[in-house]
């Protein structure tokens, strides 16, 4: 099997590292990953602990394909109890951390408790300590990582890291990788510093040396790069365009949010598009878009490196602030619709500009465009005034309001700490709840449930929240991957949401990247589990797998507290219909999808799985 | 009649010369199809992937699906996101 079979459990109150090994019989149940992390999480945490408290745990899990040949294959996530949901968390990233974990022979790392003071982990094939941070603390992610390459004057040392916000409690901080990938979702990076851990660096030169049947596993891996060099998606649209292509796509067939979700449809799409971001700009003939970029083992390179304007008022008064003059971590489509659409913003070099410092200071785009845009909403509706917010007129379409407060974000002034609780409290806070476009407190992605009738069930269901990436049926909806589906009907939505929550869980527990499955179906993913792995990994086993992750993801959620109730959407996408375009008049029908969706997950009417659906996964 | 075409991302060469990003007023005959407008700018078929019409997906026969003035028929090769 591809594992190392050791982990890495790092106790933060004592200051110890001790390795122990690998529960086999969890990885045969649960591969790897997000199924095996947060099986550990379930077996050793109690649901309702406190997300900042010590008592929950964090875990950085590698999948059997990370760190092999494996397209993609360079995959990890983290695990957790989440601090903006209060439900399971589980962010993924890519960039080049997680096949260096299994380089130095680790295959996951578990903190538990919380240091007294600052610290960093170092990891260096077996060596693993924890060091002091107290000079980190207070420095934002690019500054610490500089630091930590000087410390040890490794050039290959990968460090996975939180920014300030994170320090500051904003509860959706992420954990950034290599400069610009991102454990993004969720407030992971919140719980990482709620434990006084700012970094994990890690060097190994070991390598994956363990595949069950290497001759069968190389075929496997062949063929499916194969696949994704000869599909017209994987070989050629995604590292071309990036995801941001479907800007415009998204505002054609009537479905992209705009003005916090009061809209449907924004007319400064084309502006901040994919395409736009090839263009070059009058000021120096140079387009956004420099480059694209590929993590770990990936055949596909969509990831987008652009470079601002130099001219461009966000940074023309910051010449000696380097990291805003070169090229870096470009917008991605959610990170351009939250930070733009959402808020009202069609400057390109303003949304590049805050993305940038997203990836800085490691604060999750959406989550973050969406709860200024909620304040933007507040604003306009008097709630919200200029002595809330230092000054800022905070209106829809403003990009200097959106870059002042994404400022304030970092520095803790003006309406940031206010920002820095999530759309959910911040409305809450300000009287008006309904304002938060969340689901059990996870703002949206870049998808209107009311064009998309299946990603709203999925939504809603989604066990970290709204996430598109927990049931990306926008692929049949939309691109007609495998099938196309009319994305006004509920016919069929909630047998298609089920599959693809299925099949992404068994993915994210693999180490590989879910845009190989635009191109790759799980006929193409199973030999190379199989050949990589003890036993026989056959696509149904695969499917079955992930249908056990779902389950124990929702179970751990009901006894945390959540409840059929929370399985909603806000009043606004159930009750105010689209006004005009090629949707108008839709709402999200979610009441005529969720009960079969509860039947065919084997659920009872109140969303909680039945002893025989139990039986069947094993869970019982 | 006239009417208004859309070609993105890779597409974006086959348009004529104009001053609009992505969208062309064109002119067809009367009883023209959105096949005939694929075809009339040599768009391949492989990459004329997502087609609507006004935003509405064409899915069935685009020899089939007849042009009004007006419409808007916009196309996209194979592409995706996330």
């Amino acid at each position: 099997m591809s594992w190392t079979k050791k982990i890495l459990r790092v106790n933060l109150t004592e200051g110890t590292c001790t390795p122990e090994p690998l529960n086999m019989e969890w990885a045969n149940d649960y591969l790897g990953q997000r199924g095996l992390a947060t099986k550990y999480l379930v077996e050793e945490t109690d649901p309702t602990v406190d997300p900042l408290s010590p008592e929950n745990k964090l875990i950085m899990a590698t999948g059997p394909l990370t760190g092999t040949m494996a397209s993609t294959g360079g995959r990890y996530s983290v695990i957790t109890k989440g601090p903006l949901t209060g439900a399971i968390a589980c962010s993924n990233s890519g960039g080049f951390i997680g096949n260096e974990f299994k380089n130095a022979g680790w295959d996951m790392i578990i903190f538990e408790g919380k240091s007294p003071s600052p610290v960093y982990l170092y990891i260096e094939n077996d060596l693993a300590e924890l060091r002091p941070a107290d000079d980190l603390w207070g420095k934002s992610a690019w500054e610490a990582d500089e630091m930590l390459h000087k410390i040890h004057q490794n050039p290959e040392l990968k460090i996975a890291v939180i920014g300030r916000t994170a320090e500051n409690g904003c509860l959706f901080s992420g954990v950034i990788n290599d400069l610009h990938r991102a454990a993004g979702r969720s407030g992971v990076g919140t719980v990482m510093a709620s434990k006084n851990l700012k970094a994990v660096a890690v060097y190994g030169t070991q390598g994956v040396d363990s595949l069950d049947n290497p001759e069968a596993f190389d075929k496997a891996v062949a063929d499916g790069k194969e696949v994704l060099a000869e599909n017209a998606v994987t070989g050629e649209g995604l590292p071309t365009y990036g995801t941001q292509v479907l800007m415009n796509v998204i505002n054609s067939v009537g479905g992209l949010p705009a003005r916090n979700m009061r809209d449907v449809g924004f007319e400064g799409a084309e502006h901040i598009s994919g395409e736009a971001m090839h263009e070059p700009r009058p000021s120096d003939g140079k387009p956004n878009l420099t480059t694209n970029g590929a993590c770990f083992g990936c055949t596909i390179a969509c990831g987008r490196i652009s470079t601002i304007d130099k001219t461009h008022f966000s940074i023309r008064d910051k010449a000696d602030q380097k990291q805003y003059q070169g090229a870096s971590g470009g917008l991605e489509y959610e990170a351009a619709w939250a930070l733009g659409a959402d808020t009202g913003v069609d400057d390109l070099d303003a949304l590049t500009y805050v993305n940038f410092v997203c990836n800085e200071d490691g604060f999750d785009p959406i989550s973050f465009g969406c709860t200024v845009a909620a304040a933007m909403e507040l604003f306009e509706a008097g709630k919200i005034t200029t002595e809330d917010t230092g000054g800022i007129e905070l209106k829809f379409g403003s990009a200097e309001a959106l870059v002042a407060v994404t400022e304030q974000l970092v520095s803790g002034e003006g309406i940031g700490p206010d920002i820095a609780l999530g759309s959910k409290r911040l409305c809450e806070k300000y009287g008006e709840p309904d304002l938060s476009m969340s689901v059990k407190g996870l703002e949206f992605p870049a998808y209107d449930p009311r064009g998309f009738q299946g990603i709203g069930l999925n939504y809603a269901t989604s066990n970290r929240g709204a996430c598109h990436v927990r049931g990306y049926t926008i692929a049949s909806e939309v691109l007609g991957i495998p099938v196309k589906t009319e994305q006004t009907d509920t016919d069929g939505k909630p047998e298609l949401v089920k599959a693809f929550q299925d099949a992404t869980a068994l993915v994210d527990s693999a180490g590989i990247c879910l845009f190989t499955t635009f191109a790759w179906g799980m006929e193409n993913i199973a030999p190379q589990i199989d050949a990589a792995c003890e036993g026989d990994w056959s696509v149904e086993r695969c499917l079955e797998v992930g249908e056990r992750i779902w389950n124990m993801e929702r179970i751990y959620n009901n006894a945390a507290g959540f409840t059929a109730d929370d399985d909603t959407l806000p009043k606004r996408l159930l009750k105010e219909a689209i006004k005009s375009g090629p949707t108008a008049g839709q709402v999200n029908r979610l009441g005529e999808m969720l009960p079969k969706y509860y039947e065919i997950r084997g659920w009872t009417p109140e969303g909680v799985p039945t002893s025989e659906t139990l039986a069947r996964l094993g869970l019982d | 009649m006239k009417m208004y075409l859309e070609l993105y991302a890779s597409l974006m060469p086959l348009l004529p010369p104009g001053n609009s990003r992505f969208r062309r007023e064109i002119k067809v005959a009367d009883n023209a199809t959105v096949q005939d407008v694929i075809d009339a700018y040599k768009i391949p078929a492989d990459l004329a992937h997502i087609v609507l019409l006004n935003g509405k997906f064409v899915c069935d026969d685009r020899q089939q699906c007849k042009l009004n003035p007006g419409d808007v028929l916009s196309i996209w090769p194979p592409v995706a996101g996330g």
